[in-house]
């Protein structure tokens, strides 16, 4: 579980995220949503901790980060898994090798034993004949995969995902939403994820935060959030006629 | 004032890269493929340039010994004094500002545009350690670039004078002979080593702190070459002023 505690941040004195405070549970995808700029990768970098908060606290269990030292800092990082908007591979290295960088660099595993374990999570995450390929000769959705069997390779107990499916096709995207969650539920990780996709918001959202100017505005699930009287939300998720229609036909079917 | 910001966060960067060592192995690697991609692969454009000015040099002494009381094995000794002293070390530095320079900032710069630093640093690894460290090390071999370079300057200047018809062999390795200073030597090297840490660390920070997109690894290339290029002629002059005056 990951607490958050009155969290602020500005950049150059503006203010962009102001007393945000939830809690991202354990086992469930939890996701940040809201506009473009909305502050949504700043809360997420902030908790992963690429940036330094100016006030409030965050909690990874029951251990504050502002209070820790460097060793045990480096311990909570090995406990941490991150997927990025761009899957951030190692360009230079092949499949396995991005997905045994975390092992080599973290563990003193013999190369088997490494290799071994990058097999089991690229067959976990639906990967065939990809070992030897460098990320450039593989798919967009397939450099996903990679990017989540890398960030699960250490058995993490928290994942990020930073919009895990843009630049997707509606299908992968699909499929990478449901392999987290899978992923999720299956070793019971707590899963961050900041999206911007409507379909991830309906799927997965066990758990939304909504952002708006750098507040919360609003918090629920997938379910609640077709029953929401919040405009901002409405306004956000039912910007489209498809969505609106989406709602109805949920609120008459549940009614 | 942002200058000054710039010259604390260089120095803040070399602190750390000096500090939380990743692992022997790793940057053991690291330094190999750096030595290959900085030094090895500088090897061809460094001796292709040394022996062509190494000629220049040559001739344009020659041109200039107008007067026939000057003895013709001061062509040697003219060639000798510019690629030691100065063309080997310095310009050559330069050029390798261009080429090295460049590959370090948008090495870096690339990896920083599509997150890979950032994914190092989620890992818990010290990301100025492994990038740059094994750069710095790689460029302590960079003398043996300077002594190919030296030596096929001066190889260069010989063939020009001979085969120009400037002056015999003879005089020519009496000119290189000449009233030969060893310390030159060291002095070179010991510019040269100040050149190496030159552009290792600028070209890295130019890379490593760089904002934006494509275009901006394109203009932080540009502006590594620029200041690595002005640092080493600062470092020229002060090395030159404290070493041999």
């Amino acid at each position: 579980m990951i607490v958050v505690e009155n969290l602020y941040k500005s950049f150059d004195g503006v203010n962009v995220l102001n007393d945000i405070s939830t809690t991202f549970e354990k086992g469930k995808t939890n996701l940040i949503i809201g506009q473009s700029g909305s502050g949504k990768t700043v809360l997420l970098k902030s908790i992963l901790g690429l940036f330094n908060i100016d006030k409030g606290n965050i909690y990874f269990g029951n251990q504050s980060i502002q209070n820790i030292n460097n060793k045990e800092r480096s311990i909570l990082r090995q406990e941490m898994g991150m997927v990025f908007q761009g899957s951030a591979l190692f360009d230079s290295m092949s499949v396995e090798e991005n997905i045994m960088f975390p092992m080599r660099m973290l563990t003193k595993n013999s190369f088997e034993e490494m290799q071994s374990r990058a097999n089991q999570v690229i067959k976990r995450v639906n990967l065939i004949n990809v070992n030897n390929k460098l990320p450039s000769e593989i798919s967009g959705g397939m450099q996903k995969r990679v990017a989540i069997a890398r960030a699960i390779v250490m058995n993490p107990k928290y994942l990020f995902c930073d919009e895990p499916n843009s630049g997707l096709d509606p299908n992968t995207s699909t499929i990478i939403d449901n392999l987290i969650q899978e992923i999720t539920q299956e070793f019971q990780i707590t899963t961050v994820i900041n999206t911007h996709d409507m379909n991830s918001v309906m799927e997965i959202g066990e758990k939304i935060i909504f952002l708006q100017n750098g507040k919360k505005e609003w918090e629920g699930n997938n379910k609640e959030v077709f029953k929401t009287e919040n405009e901002a939300v409405g306004g956000f998720i039912y910007s489209s006629n498809l969505f609106k229609k989406v709602r109805e036909v949920y609120l008459r079917d549940n009614a | 004032m942002i200058i000054i910001h710039h010259i604390g966060a260089y120095f803040l960067m070399l602190q750390k890269v000096f500090k939380r060592f990743v692992k022997w192995s790793v940057l053991k690697e690291l330094i190999i493929k750096d030595i290959d991609a900085l030094i090895i692969g500088s090897i061809g454009i460094v001796a292709f340039i040394s022996f062509f000015v190494g000629g220049v040099v040559a001739i344009q002494t020659a041109l200039n010994l107008t007067n026939p009381f000057l003895p013709q094995y001061l062509i040697g000794f003219a060639t000798r004094q510019s690629v030691i002293l100065e063309f080997a070390p310095t310009f050559i530095s330069i050029i390798m500002a261009g080429k090295v320079g460049s590959f370090i900032t948008s090495s870096l710069g690339t990896m920083r545009v599509t997150e890979q630093i950032e994914a190092l640093k989620v890992m818990g690894i010290n990301t100025y350690n492994y990038l740059i460290f094994p750069k710095i090390v790689a460029m302590f071999f960079y003398p043996f670039v300077i002594v190919i370079s030296m030596f096929l300057g001066i190889i260069g200047g010989y063939f020009a004078s001979i085969y120009g018809g400037f002056c015999n062999s003879a005089d020519f390795i009496q000119g290189i002979q000449l009233d030969f200073i060893p310390f030159h030597i060291g002095y070179a090297f010991l510019k040269t080593i100040i050149f190496s840490f030159i552009l290792a660390t600028v070209p890295s920070y130019h890379g490593y702190f760089l904002k934006g997109g494509a275009l901006e690894v394109g203009k932080a290339s540009t502006t590594s070459f620029v200041w690595t290029s002005v640092l080493i002629i600062i470092a020229n002059y002060l090395t030159t002023q404290l070493l041999l005056t």
